[in-house]
């Protein structure tokens, strides 16, 4: 089952929540929306399984239109950030209530439940009510009810947001797995760049009922066609700085004026403006040929093992992580580094004309 | 500002408490320095909020005493502590300005109008807030109104701790990564005491001094964040801090080495008489290298996981996965089928609990 | 946002609009057609044009008893508002109190109108009732059939004991519905206890209030067995009320034409006066968040 949206929009009263998008998801995917709250990650998939109707554009089941097909008629499934499940029934019950629905044989239901709840590790829970276990088992018990009725679509709507950050992190690496298994297309909401990143699949980055890029997650991540998605794309938050390139000099603010070297030699004259990731902002200066910026120390965040220190250059604000334990004194100035062949380079519109090559790049 | 003493402190939700599982908070006897930010670290249920609520006077220990200054608060109300609180959801008062939000803990204890104009001038400069002052407090984002909670404590002169029960819930990581920053430059302008809850170690790390590791109502470890990363107490603050979490394999031990299913570890300590107890090692995947021949522990490379910034290796040893993060740039060879562990890196536990060993 | 695609729902509508259409839509359309024309019965109809709305209008009998009941309205809601937020206020937030406090507060609301009526008038009568008879014991002359401050008095309190009680369960709805945090942060901004009602309570209960408020105005303005029960609209026509003086008009003197134009004037003011309440409302609670 291919699921495709074909210039489809979502406008409410005088209100875009969906600009033109066209995406084609593959079955056997897994496809993240990644995107700050409000982005339209939510409108992009109730629009998905039909719980609205697209203001224009078709929504295509294997180049069928199933545009306007009210979502009871699409096999479809879907798991919210609320742990949402039946109060008064057992996690079996739970489990099973699909597939009553369907009509199946007793034997049937018993069957499947008890590999999903297996699959699911409910197995010991499968007598309780929902409301007796933690957080992290009553999202189990929602999603098996999502996958034990073998759905084309399955939704998962920031499934994890609601869970303690150590639970996260396991179910998170679990997730992978139960979509190897099932075949169906998972689309799976987040604002959390890292968190897209431990799903892998491929990712489309949303900003403001826009879908920006889409293509395999490690693609967007190395290669964000324009700064917007960079910035979508980025925890900790990427740094900028604007460029100026003119003949072989490139300038940077406070009249700072180096050579072009790298590729940064090969772009037009005009304006630029470079991103790179924190952990390639340097507080000391490698062999090599690498700009550096005079900038002032805000506060540095010290997580044990790694440091974030925070910069002001101009009127920019600047993120370096390091390795090890650093903690330049606040408002101090000191200078850090860049190696240009990290530098994303985006043009005037924010489109990128220079992405880092890719053995050195991430 | 104050030190905070929390002197045999426990507490029990029942009335007559008959063993330590009846205790959601056992007995714990910390002093927490004046002016230091402290952070209380755990899963959900793991006693970080009745502790919490036993500061902010929610709660009435069961036993023992709360000390502020070495005075005794344990029983008066809230209002009576003198300590600010930024809750998980923003409250904020919906019918006033920003300004008037500002100004309410002030009007409240009857301050003139020109005293209250400075200040509330002072602590929006500080918490960029501004531009803001004359909107009307309920329009304004998630962590705007988060800013106008910390504001109302920050305003007042006489603060003996600020409080956070996991402020950054309901932000986005992007604002996350600017509040975060912006609470912590605050903390280091100000050096107020700072107490702040949350099951997200990220955070928990980064805003501390000192993070109080807790699970199942103990406090399991209290220490700088270095210290829990290089050193964790018990195999529990090696799991719940790190991502992923600390390796353990369970070991025998003798002298400066340790045995691993069959396969000497190097240790840089000695260590004696302890054979009889349940010992494990634990190494965190930051200090396990993966390498290829005939020396260190063989493993099947199971999956890869390129985050982008590094990359996690989930390989399997004897039935047990083992993590190894590799950093950005370094090749994963692909014949690499052993791993090695940085000597001075590899804790003991004996039932859990590090074993010190003796410099080799 | 939260719309379906499910065109079936009109189907499962479309038995009330029916029985809309067939108990008001129709009868009202037979108010109107009386309201423009005279007859002298044996259904012979002469077109009247605007002549009865004119003469209502015009009628001090009308003007009367709209102001009567304008005050019965003013004082009622001036009266039931406060008390209800009051009451809600003091009620308990929870246990065993707070479901028994709920089941005592709903049970006026349980009793049929009539009901209510004829409970006050034994209640307050001087011979048997315990109201009547224990004034009449201290030495206070009171007596509703004679006195017209007794009368009005009696059916005022009447109706504030009847429907305080949903002003209450609406407020106390509205109460319970915000976050513990908010005491907590207030308490720690040391706000008194008319600070937290004023800038917590009363901000997170306005919309309740206003279901509140309006329900309360349109059905005291409406309001016709009680007062009938009890008074009968005397002493003389001082406690006539709008419904009452309608009804009077309609089947007491039979003057079909001039009752359906008053049932349409005194619809067309509950309509007015609704939207006004309403809208005048809502663009204060868009301000608020502006």
């Amino acid at each position: 089952m291919t699921l495709a949206l074909q210039d489809v929009t979502l406008v409410v009263g005088r209100d875009v929540h969906i600009h033109p998008t066209t995406i084609t998801l593959e079955p056997g995917t897994l496809n993240v929306l990644l995107g700050p709250t409000l982005s339209g990650k939510t409108s992009l998939m109730r629009l998905m399984a039909g719980l609205d109707r697209p203001t224009t554009g078709q929504v295509m089941w294997n180049n069928q239109d199933v545009t306007g097909v009210p979502v009871q008629k699409r096999n479809v499934a879907m798991v919210y950030q609320q742990f949402i499940n039946y109060p008064a029934m057992s996690v079996y019950n739970n489990i099973a209530s699909p597939l009553r629905l369907e009509g199946l044989s007793d034997k049937e239901i018993d069957r499947k439940v008890r590999d999903t709840a297996e699959l699911m590790k409910l197995t010991p829970m499968l007598d309780r009510r929902p409301l007796e276990l933690s957080g992290g088992q009553q999202q189990r018990c929602a999603l098996a009810r999502a996958l034990v009725k073998g759905a084309d679509l399955v939704l998962l709507d920031e499934p994890l947001a609601n869970l303690d950050y150590k639970l996260r992190e396991e179910m998170r690496s679990e997730i992978p797995k139960f979509f190897e298994e099932s075949g169906a297309i998972f689309v799976y909401a987040t604002t959390e760049p890292s968190e897209a990143l431990l799903l892998g699949g491929k990712t489309a980055s949303l900003f403001e009922g826009q879908v920006t890029q889409f293509d395999e997650t490690l693609e967007v991540y190395r290669r964000p066609l324009t700064a917007t998605t960079a910035r979508v794309f980025s925890d900790p938050p990427m740094n900028f700085v604007s460029v100026a390139k003119a003949g072989n000099k490139l300038l940077f603010g406070e009249g700072q004026n180096v050579a072009a070297f790298g590729k940064l030699s090969t772009l037009e004259d005009g304006r630029y403006i470079a991103g790179f990731r924190p952990n390639h902002l340097l507080l000391e200066k490698p062999e090599g040929h690498f700009l550096s910026f005079g900038v002032e120390v805000t506060v540095s965040e010290i997580t044990g093992s790694e440091s974030f220190v925070h910069v002001i250059h101009d009127d920019d604000r600047w993120v370096s992580l390091v390795h090890g334990v650093h903690e330049p004194e606040i408002g101090s100035q000191i200078k850090v580094h860049i190696n240009p062949a990290h530098l994303y380079v985006f043009d005037e519109n924010e489109n990128l004309v220079a992405a880092p090559e890719i053995a050195v790049a991430a | 500002m104050a030190e905070i003493h929390l002197k045999d402190l426990a507490h029990s939700y029942l009335p007559h408490p008959s063993g330590p599982a009846d205790y959601a908070l056992k007995k714990i006897d910390h002093v927490w320095e004046d002016g230091k930010a402290y952070a209380l670290l755990g899963p959900s249920g793991c006693g970080k909020s009745t502790l919490l609520n036993i500061i902010s006077g929610l709660l009435t220990p069961s036993e023992g005493q709360v000390l502020f200054d070495g005075e005794d608060v344990s029983r008066l109300p809230t209002e009576q502590r003198h300590i600010a609180q930024v809750f998980q959801f923003p409250v904020v008062y919906d019918t006033m300005t920003v300004y008037d939000n500002l100004a309410f803990p002030l009007r409240n204890r009857g301050r003139d109008e020109e005293t209250i104009a400075s200040r509330v001038k002072d602590i929006a400069e500080m918490l960029e807030l501004t531009p803001d002052l004359n909107k009307k407090a309920r329009g304004l984002t998630a962590d705007a109104k988060q800013k106008i909670s910390l504001g109302r404590g920050l305003v007042r002169h006489r603060v003996a701790a600020i409080l956070f029960d996991e402020p950054l819930t309901v932000i986005d990581p992007h604002l996350k990564w600017m509040l975060r920053m912006q609470l912590k430059a605050l903390h280091k302008k100000l050096n107020r005491t700072m107490i702040y809850v949350t099951h997200d170690q990220t955070e928990a790390l980064t805003f501390a001094d000192k993070v109080v590791v807790m699970y199942e109502g103990d406090v399991v470890q209290m220490g700088t964040p270095q210290e829990l990363f290089e050193r964790p107490t018990h195999t529990f603050v090696g799991y719940f801090i790190g991502s992923p979490g600390m390796n353990v394999l369970p070991a025998h031990v003798d002298g400066s080495e340790a045995y691993v299913e069959g396969c000497t570890v190097n240790l840089d300590r000695g260590y004696r008489g302890l054979s009889g107890s349940n010992l494990e090692i634990g190494v965190r995947p930051e200090f396990t290298h993966l390498t290829s021949g005939r020396e260190g522990l063989p493993v099947t490379i199971k999956r890869v996981e390129d985050i982008g910034r590094f990359k996690i290796v989930r390989a399997d040893f004897f039935g047990r996965e083992v993590n190894i993060t590799v950093p950005d740039g370094q090749p994963i060879s692909p014949d690499a089928n052993r791993i090695m562990f940085d000597p001075n890196h590899v804790n003991i536990y004996s039932d859990g609990w590090i074993v010190n060993g003796e410099a080799a | 946002m939260e719309k379906t695609l499910n065109n079936k729902a009109w189907w499962m509508v479309l038995p009330v609009l029916l029985l809309v259409a067939f108990s008001a839509v129709i009868p009202l359309m037979t108010v109107v057609n009386y309201s423009v024309q005279d007859t002298f019965g044996n259904n012979e109809f002469y077109w009247a044009g605007l002549e009865w709305y004119a003469e209502i209008i015009n009628s001090s009998r009308f003007h009367d008893a709209l102001m009567r009941q304008f005050f019965f309205t003013f004082v009622i809601l001036v009266i039931e508002i406060p008390l209800g937020i009051f009451i809600a206020l003091h009620m308990p937030k929870k246990g065993l109190w707070a479901s028994l406090t709920l089941v005592l507060m709903a049970l006026p609301l349980l009793i049929p109108w009539n009901v209510v009526g004829t409970i006050w008038q034994i209640f307050g009568r001087v011979d048997i009732g315990l109201l009547g008879a224990a004034m009449d014991a201290i030495g206070i002359d009171y007596n509703y059939t004679q006195n017209i401050f007794d009368a009005w008095a009696t059916i005022i309190i009447m109706d504030v004991w009847h429907w305080t009680s949903l002003v209450a369960l609406l407020c106390y709805a509205g109460l319970q519905s915000i976050p513990d945090a908010y005491f907590q942060a207030a308490k720690i901004d040391g706000a008194s206890r008319w600070a937290i009602f004023r800038y917590i309570e009363l901000p997170k209960m306005h919309r309740v209030l206003l279901i509140a408020f309006l329900l309360r105005f349109m059905d005291s303005f409406m309001i016709y067995t009680e007062p009938f029960v009890v008074t009968g609209g005397g002493p003389g026509n001082s406690t006539t009320l709008l419904s009452l003086d309608l009804v009077k008009m309609a089947i007491g003197q039979f003057d079909l034409g001039p009752a359906a134009a008053f049932s349409i004037v005194y619809f067309l003011i509950i309509l007015l006066l609704s939207w006004v309440f309403y809208t005048a409302m809502t663009n204060y609670d868009k301000g608020e968040s502006q």
